[in-house]
């Protein structure tokens, strides 16, 4: 009964949320605050995390196909592809749910328990709309570019250390990338990652505008909804799979 | 004016308000006082529209909220103020930024209007300019209050609402957030309503009051008769203030 009744009160904020705005002038100057915060200071541990996850993935490849029977391209196309197909979209989405998430639920959770979100319902403001629109603007506007950012990143990341590594040279592993490159996969990923920044958004929010208590509650909260963040990211991962890629 | 006519309301078929009519009058300082879980704050709530009423009515001015829809309710809210208890600043804005919310959001004012008005607002509740660029957790809980004020006035409401807002002070910084209040509403001629247990308030300020007890209304008068009357449940409450017993007894 709990889930159906969540599932219910989340879909009837989302009809709050793309109300109309009291005042575009006003969103939109949120909006530009929201990217800054959420996107543009993601920008840096998804560069990091990319890098090295590249890296890692290069070893990896070239340590299970250690068979001179296997092409040496063989390991820049296995790192070329797990990154498009699903590191730079649903694992950084993962990580993005921690992140993201967590500042979600919890900003808007602090908003609720200090009266804050009341303060703005009685001023005449909607206040789901005003403060979670703009966040889902700006993740999904955001999540395309970190994909291509950490894609770049992971590959740089791969040429760095297969070569300092010893396990591929710079020649094999730049053939490897662009060896049976097909440009489907890309934007297989890219709507994947709209609808991840979809939910990295929406489920916090929802978590942090109807939590009931105190710190500790925002808290819990936060943790809550990565977790239900992360399952629907795989749920939907699964479906978007299924229905995009076979 | 706003009126409020036999009230009810019950929160899982528990029944908190029972039949609470009021009159709250412009230009005065109306309190509501009573115990803690007396049903103060769910009136005052309900007054506001936040709660959905069982039953009864509540009229500002010539309108029922009652009756309004969500669009009327909205419109209508523009024309109230509310300071919380905690003063419920937004904590992403400066103090200055606070005050101008409002206005950004509901007027067609220029740059230079709202910076002044912003600068009104603000020195009416003695805040000095050094301070209109700081953050509301670099300012101390009596100047958040006043902030709060300030917000509150900003788009020069009918009706203000408080909500305790001096919990927490001292007592020589809650004695000037209630001066303040009851200045504003004389010179504004607003409807306020404080909802407090503080009896120094009521001394103070407490032009009108209304004791609920136990969701009902217990009594209602000024500062003046609350010091003769014989309800036993009124004085059950005030006798627990030292102040106030002092004072009955001189």
């Amino acid at each position: 009964m709990k889930f159906f009744f969540n599932v219910g009160r989340y879909f009837s904020m989302l009809k709050r949320v793309f109300a109309r705005p009291e005042r575009h002038k006003m969103y939109i100057r949120q909006l530009f605050r929201e990217i800054d915060n959420l996107g543009v200071n993601s920008v840096g541990i998804v560069i990091v995390i990319s890098v090295f996850i590249g890296g890692i993935m290069v070893i990896q490849f070239a340590y299970s196909m250690s068979n001179p029977l296997y092409p040496s391209e063989l390991v820049g196309l296995g790192t070329r592809d797990t990154l498009i197909l699903e590191f730079s979209s649903t694992m950084l989405a993962l990580i993005m749910a921690g992140k993201i998430g967590s500042n979600i639920t919890s900003e808007i959770g602090t908003m609720r328990v200090t009266e804050q979100i009341d303060s703005l319902e009685i001023m005449g403001v909607n206040s789901a709309s005003y403060l979670i629109l703009p966040k889902i603007v700006a993740v999904v506007f955001i999540f395309p570019f970190l994909f291509i950012i950490s894609v770049f990143f992971g590959m740089l990341g791969g040429l760095l250390t297969g070569p300092v590594a010893g396990v591929i040279t710079v020649p094999e592993y730049l053939d490897g990338i662009r060896y049976l490159f097909y440009p489907y996969y890309v934007t297989f990923s890219i709507i994947k990652s709209l609808f991840f920044g979809f939910l990295v958004a929406t489920v916090p929010a929802y978590f942090g505008y109807y939590v009931q208590g105190g710190a500790f509650e925002v808290g819990k909260a936060s943790t809550r909804a990565v977790v239900n963040t992360n399952i629907l990211i795989l749920l939907f991962d699964l479906i978007l799979t299924r229905l995009l890629l076979t | 004016m706003i009126e409020v006519k036999n009230l009810y309301k019950s929160f899982d078929g528990n029944e908190v308000l029972k039949n609470v009519s009021a009159t709250f009058e412009n230009g005065k300082t109306n309190l509501i006082i009573g115990r803690s879980g007396s049903g103060k704050t769910v009136l005052l709530k309900s007054i506001l529209g936040l709660f959905e009423i069982d039953s009864g009515e509540i009229w500002y001015n010539e309108r029922n909220l009652t009756q309004m829809g969500e669009k009327e309710v909205k419109r209508m809210r523009r024309e109230i103020g509310m300071v919380f208890q905690g003063g419920a600043l937004f904590d992403s804005i400066s103090v200055e930024g606070n005050v101008r919310f409002p206005l950004d959001m509901f007027t067609r004012m220029s740059s230079k209007e709202k910076k002044e008005r912003v600068e009104f607002c603000l020195e009416h509740v003695n805040i000095e300019k050094h301070a209109f660029s700081l953050f509301p957790s670099e300012i101390s809980g009596g100047m958040q209050k006043r902030v709060a004020i300030a917000r509150a006035i900003a788009l020069n409401p009918k009706y203000l609402f408080c909500d305790e807002p001096n919990s927490g002070l001292d007592p020589e910084t809650a004695t000037v957030i209630d001066k303040l209040i009851q200045s504003l509403t004389k010179e504004f001629q607003m409807t306020t309503i404080i909802n407090t247990h503080d009896m120094n308030s009521v001394i103070e300020i407490g032009e009108s009051v209304l004791f609920i007890s136990k969701g009902e209304k217990g009594w209602e008068g000024t500062k003046d008769e609350i010091l003769k009357t014989d309800s036993k449940k009124l004085n059950d409450f005030i006798f627990a203030n030292k102040l106030y017993a002092q004072m009955k007894g001189k």
